[in-house]
Formats: structure tokens, C-alpha cells, sequence
């Protein structure tokens, strides 16, 4: 097949399909962020210091990167676990499980909060047995959590699955007929093999955890320098019209995203080349 | 799949296993049980808890009807924009070369890890009062922040990378053999495009939609920025939803969000048959949204 490479271009269409893929993305994508880039690019360093550095903004910053955090590390072990017993083991009930795993991206973020909600409020489906144990889920920070574990926990198991299904046995095989015992064969040969999948899964479920709003602002009870999340900030900033304020808020929520996006491209194209191997 | 439970040969996964297996599989279950399909029975259980007659009150109600309108028709505009998006953008990348088209693929793949606030943060902005356009829209007697237009832009920039994510990687394994002969043999472009391309790329297609129609009829913190909750006129299901909800009417509230939820049911089968019936046509791998 060697043809020159000129012949990429015989396909008809280019100009069509540019023409609209750009135009879209021009409209839809990149004119709304520049207006919120012009908005913060009119703000001085001065204005920047006092619309962030409220003590209220801080703190619900903390919330939201802090719980997201959590919820991201909690995700990766138990999405591993998860993944791991999906794809290894037989048991009744396997493939209805498995197609569960993706109710959170399908199930609206407002109703899994207020369902969340009737389950962990004090006197909810599961709260009412823990609120005398003095375990406060609901309008609370753990609230934030269960939420962000929510919406983040299909991300790490979806991400893992195809990579421990391609995954040989004999490799583990391989380290037990060599005399390692199932604890080193995990953690030396199975756990370095997955490693970039499971951060490109955790950094996902991070990615998502941080901007949540539907289903936490329901659970958390909002209560300021407790429970309050970065995104509602934004909301109320609008509410009282206040753009500048809201629009630096944005502006620090977008930049954690395209952090993100930028590690997770680059995580993708590392696990891509060490399961190529 | 077949082939992992092959690899559970007797010879090398011995008895002491049997223990741990069942830890496993036991944490997982409970963990999923907790998780996932406890909340999903508390919407319906919630939902009926005093009976038909409210629960068919509630869903009935005007404001509800507007509501349920107001998603179908917002969805009804969103998704077809975003499938014509994601042909078009699928069929320039991975049928042309040109220069920045890793960054182009990146761009598409951006309404996804934007937090869905900030997304509606950027029309207000943009479209809002005191916005970029704002003072010019005034002027010539244009709402789109607090009107119906800002609830599709917000959702249209939301479910935006859905379907060109599904054809993309599909229509790179395909290659465009299959095409280059049909335009060998005398089609036009449009006769290669419906009758070759569109075939091979269908099931996609209809998956990608489906996630997409799904998240544009459940999408909340996007269109509550740009939705001013204005009753009858401006809200959606989901706002709806965080109305009643927030006026302490639990079994209005989960009454619709038991739509929402039947909805994400019927989905999540429909993507499961597409998956299992037609899984080799839909070119799957990597973690889907």
C-alpha cells in the first residue's frame, strides 16, 4: 500500500465538516469562555487578593478540593476492588452489577442528591441509625463526601475494566511459579501495570468530584466555612450580581479543570504506552 | 471476556484463594448495594410513599407539565445540534489531516471536565445583563440569560462532546477504505455518506445520542445559572425538582425525579443491549461518560 500520502485528501467533505466543527466550537465553546477571560483580564491583582481572599471563599475552596480529594482516593481503592471482582470473578448478579456501575453518569445530579439526602438525613432511610452514634452525614462535610464518592465512582471502574480484561494471567502466573507470594505479586507486578490507569480513573473522578454541584448542594446543608462548595459560591455571587466576584471564583475552578484535562491527556497517553507493551 | 474466565485455571488459582474471592466479591456487592441501587430505591419508594393518587397529583400538575415540556423541548433542540456537531467533527478528524488537530480533539473533550456551574457562568457573562453582549441585546429586545435560549445554549455546551467522543474512536479503528471504494465506484459524496459511512457508524451513533439526550433532560447546574427559576416558563424537570423539593413537597419532588430516574433506567438498558448486541460496532475501550 504504498500509495502517496496525497491520497488523504480524495475523501470529500473537509472543508463542510471543518467549517461546521469549528464554527460550533467557536460559538458554543470558545466565545463564552473568552468572556469570562475578559472579565477576569479586567480585574486587577488588587481586586483578585480581595475577591479570594475572603475568608469564606477559602474555605469553601478547601471543601471543594479537599473532599474532592478524598472522594477521588476513596473512589481509586474501591473502584480498583470493584473493577477487580468484575472482571476476575463469577458470581449471580455480576452483569446487573455491572451495568449499575454507570447509574451515576445516567442518574440526573439533582435527584441523586435528594435521594442521597433521604437516605443520610437525621432521620433518613440509613441516618436515623446513625445520628445516635453521633455520625452526622447529611448537612454536613461527610455529606459532600458520599455525594462527590457518588458521582465520581463509575469513572475509576469504567477506566480500569478494558485494561484488567486485556490483562494476561500468565504475567501473574508467571511471578507466583517464581516463588512470590500473592501480596508481592500484587503490589510488584499487578499494581505498577495498572498504576497509570488508576491515576487517569482517580484523576477523573477528581476532575468531577471538584465542579459538582447538583447532587452535594441537597446534602451538604450549605452551611458557610462547614459544608459550603466552591460552585455554590458562584451561584450566590450571581444571585446578588455580583460578576466579578463569581467570575474569579470561575476562573479558578476553570484552571483547575484544564490542569486536569491536561494530566489526564497526558496520563491517557502514558498508560496507552505501557499496556502496549 | 470469555477469555479471563479461561485464565482461571485450576492448576495456578489453588483453594487458599476461595477466602479472599469471596471478601471481594462480598465488599463489592455491599458497597454497590449501599451506593448505588439503595438511592435508586429510595427515589421510587419516596416517590409512592402516600400513594397513587398524590403521586399521579404530582406529576400532573401544570407546573409540572411545564416543566417536563420545557426538558423535551430543550433536549429536542440540544441533541440533534450536538449529533450534527458530532458527525461533522468525528468526519473532519479522522477522515482529514490538518494542522492542530490535537488540540481541536482536546477542545471537544472540554465540557466534560468543566464544573457544570462555570458553564453557565460563562453565558451569563456573556448573554447576561451586565454581560459582554448584555447592553446589545437589550437594546434590540433579546433574553437569552433567564429565557429558554440560555437553557439550550447551557445545554448544548454541556452534552456538546458526547456523540463526536463515541464516533471518533470508532471511525479511526474503521478507516476509510470502506469510503475511498464507494467514491471509486462512481458515488457521490452524500451517497458515500448515507450508504457507507452512516451504516458502519449507526449504533454508535444512537449510543452516543442516547448518553446525550440523557444527560441534556437531567442537566442541573448549568441551566439553574442561566434559568432564573422563573415557574412555568423557565424551568426544567430538574429545577422543578429543587423547587418542591426546597418547599418541603418530598413527594412532588420525588415524584418527578422518579421520571428522571426511570429515564436513566431505560438508558442504562438500552446502552447494555447496544453494548452487548452490537458491542464489535461500536469500537469501545477506554472509560465512557
Amino acid at each position: 500500500m504504498a500509495l502517496p500520502p496525497t491520497r488523504k485528501r480524495v475523501l470529500p467533505g473537509f472543508g463542510l465538516s471543518l467549517g461546521i466543527t469549528l464554527g460550533y466550537l467557536g460559538l458554543v465553546v470558545l466565545l463564552p469562555l473568552a468572556a469570562l477571560v475578559l472579565r477576569a483580564a479586567g480585574l486587577s491583582a488588587g481586586d483578585w487578593w480581595a475577591l479570594l481572599s475572603s475568608p469564606r471563599v477559602l474555605s469553601a475552596f478547601r471543601v471543594s478540593f479537599g473532599m474532592a480529594l478524598i472522594a477521588g482516593l476513596i473512589n481509586a481503592v474501591v473502584g480498583l476492588m470493584v473493577a477487580w471482582v468484575l472482571v476476575r470473578y463469577r458470581f449471580p448478579g455480576r452483569r446487573l452489577l455491572d451495568g449499575l456501575v454507570d447509574l451515576p453518569f445516567a442518574l440526573p445530579t439533582a435527584v441523586a442528591g435528594i435521594a442521597l439526602t433521604a437516605l443520610y438525613a437525621p432521620n433518613g432511610w440509613l441516618g436515623q441509625y446513625l445520628e445516635p452514634h453521633g455520625i452526622k452525614i447529611a448537612f454536613a462535610p461527610l455529606g459532600v463526601l458520599v455525594a462527590m464518592i457518588f458521582v465520581g465512582f463509575p469513572f475509576v471502574v469504567r477506566t480500569l475494566q478494558p485494561v484488567l480484561e486485556s490483562f494476561e494471567g500468565e504475567i501473574e502466573e508467571a511471578a507466583e511459579s517464581l516463588g512470590a507470594t500473592r501480596l508481592q505479586t500484587f503490589g510488584r507486578v499487578i499494581l505498577p501495570w495498572l498504576l497509570p490507569t488508576l491515576l487517569t480513573g482517580f484523576a477523573l473522578a477528581l476532575a468531577r468530584a471538584i465542579g459538582e454541584y447538583g447532587s452535594v448542594i441537597f446534602i451538604a446543608g450549605n452551611l458557610p466555612f462547614v459544608s459550603e462548595i466552591a460552585p455554590l459560591l458562584i451561584v450566590m455571587k450571581l444571585e446578588e450580581y455580583n460578576y466579578a466576584g463569581a467570575a474569579a471564583i470561575g476562573v479558578v475552578m476553570l484552571t483547575a479543570s484544564f490542569a486536569l484535562l491536561f494530566t489526564i491527556n497526558a496520563l491517557q497517553r502514558w498508560s496507552r504506552r505501557w499496556s502496549a507493551t | 471476556m470469555n477469555a479471563i474466565a479461561a485464565h482461571a485455571s485450576p492448576v495456578v488459582r489453588p483453594r487458599r484463594r476461595t477466602g479472599l474471592r469471596w471478601l471481594l466479591i462480598g465488599t463489592s456487592v455491599a458497597f454497590l448495594l449501599l451506593f448505588l441501587v439503595l438511592p435508586l430505591a429510595a427515589v421510587f419508594v419516596e416517590a409512592a410513599r402516600k400513594g397513587a393518587g398524590l403521586y399521579l397529583a404530582a406529576i400532573t400538575e401544570p407546573d409540572a407539565i411545564e416543566a417536563i415540556k420545557l426538558t423535551l423541548l430543550v433536549a429536542a433542540i440540544a441533541v440533534p445540534l450536538n449529533l450534527v456537531f458530532g458527525v461533522a467533527a468525528a468526519w473532519a478528524v479522522t477522515r482529514h489531516e490538518f494542522p492542530g488537530k490535537t488540540a481541536l480533539t482536546a477542545l471537544i473533550d472540554l465540557p466534560f471536565s468543566v464544573s457544570p456551574v462555570v458553564s453557565g457562568l460563562i453565558y451569563v457573562l456573556l448573554f447576561g445583563a451586565q454581560g459582554l453582549l448584555g447592553p446589545w441585546l437589550a437594546e434590540h429586545g433579546i433574553r437569552i440569560i433567564f429565557a429558554v435560549p440560555g437553557l439550550v445554549l447551557a445545554t448544548v455546551f454541556i452534552t456538546l462532546p458526547f456523540v463526536a467522543r463515541e464516533l471518533i474512536p470508532l471511525m479511526q479503528t474503521q478507516g476509510s477504505d470502506e469510503e475511498e471504494a464507494a467514491l471509486v465506484l462512481g458515488a457521490s459524496g452524500w451517497q458515500m455518506f448515507r450508504k457507507v459511512t452512516l451504516p458502519n457508524i449507526r449504533w454508535a451513533l444512537l449510543y452516543g445520542v442516547l448518553l446525550c439526550n440523557a444527560r441534556a433532560m437531567g442537566e442541573f447546574g448549568a441551566v439553574s445559572v442561566v434559568s432564573g427559576h422563573i415557574r412555568g416558563l423557565t424551568n426544567t424537570m430538574p429545577l422543578h425538582i429543587e423547587i418542591l423539593y426546597n418547599e418541603y413537597d418530598y413527594v412532588g419532588a420525588f415524584a418527578v425525579a422518579s421520571l428522571l430516574a426511570l429515564l436513566a433506567l431505560v438508558t442504562l438498558a438500552v446502552k447494555r443491549f447496544v453494548e452487548w448486541r452490537y458491542g464489535d460496532e461500536l469500537g469501545h475501550g477506554a472509560a465512557r461518560h
